[in-house]
């Protein structure tokens, strides 16, 4: 997975945490995903598809997860809340929708589709052409791990080449 | 939450009613939050097109708020048959994919403008107020319908 994709995920998690939390982030542990991946806590997943296809996760421990909602709503929320959940997506939905939007100004075309709570143990491995590549940002509220497994769409190169002018 | 300067209905003073639309529970919620700190009133809430287009048409408010990514039916197509009936309709499409083409897609098909999320209230504001032109006031209470 080429930086050039990982990079306007990266700026885009900083800002909307950084935004929502009212706090600096920072970029901790970076490490590819060799093994099936593991859900931490409450998780989103969104599917991208077009140039580049996969999916991404937003995933925080249970706790994180509470403390996060919180502070974007502005308001103390229980455990259990469902609006814990809601905000966990809307974080993903940002997040992916800046990265994607920075992507499209480079040349690559998507679809995003919407946020679904990622509730099994497990997602799918990694492969020999679909990397995940785990990037956590701490925060001063807990660590928000994003959870990337992308690939470049071979049919689509052509049409994203002409699309760029190359 | 900054307080802003209420924007009112010119013809009538009272506050600018508000069609919510977005698939998540939380930024309507949010988008409620700042709606109020606008002076404004929230008529309704919709969490995919198709309701959209059935609670405009019930509630006739001043503004929606229009998310683009939904289930059943996104944003800019709800957009468009909104518009198609009632031409006066003020759509602000709120987004967090904001690229060229959607804009300029959305705006094609009707809306009047595009936020992108996360959304800043400030920005919202302006184009509240923008959008509204002259059928909106922003005053202080104490001038508030006048």
């Amino acid at each position: 997975m080429k930086m050039e994709l990982i990079q306007p995920f990266i700026n885009a998690a900083d800002a909307v945490l950084a935004q929502g939390l009212q706090c600096p982030t920072s970029v901790g542990n970076l490490s590819m995903e060799q093994e099936a991946y593991r859900r931490k806590g409450v998780a989103a997943l969104i599917w991208v598809t077009g140039d580049i296809e996969g999916r991404i996760v937003i995933d925080l421990d249970p706790d994180t997860a509470v403390r996060v909602a919180s502070r974007f709503a502005g308001a103390e929320l229980p455990e259990s809340d469902e609006l814990v959940r809601e905000t966990v997506c809307e974080l993903a939905n940002q997040v992916i929708g800046n990265a994607v939007t920075s992507l499209n100004d480079q040349g690559f075309h998507f679809r995003v589709h919407p946020p679904v709570l990622h509730t099994s143990e497990h997602g799918p491995k990694s492969s020999e052409d679909t990397e995940a590549l785990v990037i956590c940002f701490e925060t001063d509220i807990g660590n928000v791990f994003l959870n990337i497994a992308l690939r470049h769409n071979a049919s689509r190169q052509p049409e994203r080449a002409t699309a760029v002018g190359q | 939450m900054e307080q802003f300067v209420p924007v009112k209905r010119s013809k009538d003073g009272q506050p600018v009613r508000y069609l919510v639309v977005d698939d998540s529970v939380f930024a309507r919620k949010n988008l409620a939050r700042m709606i109020e700190t606008f002076g404004g009133q929230v008529a309704g809430e919709a969490g995919d097109g198709v309701t959209a287009i059935t609670e405009y048409v019930r509630l006739k408010p001043d503004i929606v708020l229009m998310d683009i990514t939904m289930p059943q039916m996104e944003g800019i197509e709800a957009a468009e048959k909104i518009v198609q009936q009632n031409p006066e309709a003020r759509i602000v499409m709120v987004s967090s994919v904001g690229y060229q083409e959607n804009i300029v897609a959305a705006l094609q098909r009707g809306a009047r403008h595009f936020v992108q999320k996360p959304v800043k209230p400030e920005v919202l504001y302006e184009v509240i107020k923008y959008v509204m032109g002259e059928d909106g006031t922003a005053a202080h209470a104490a001038g508030a319908g006048a």
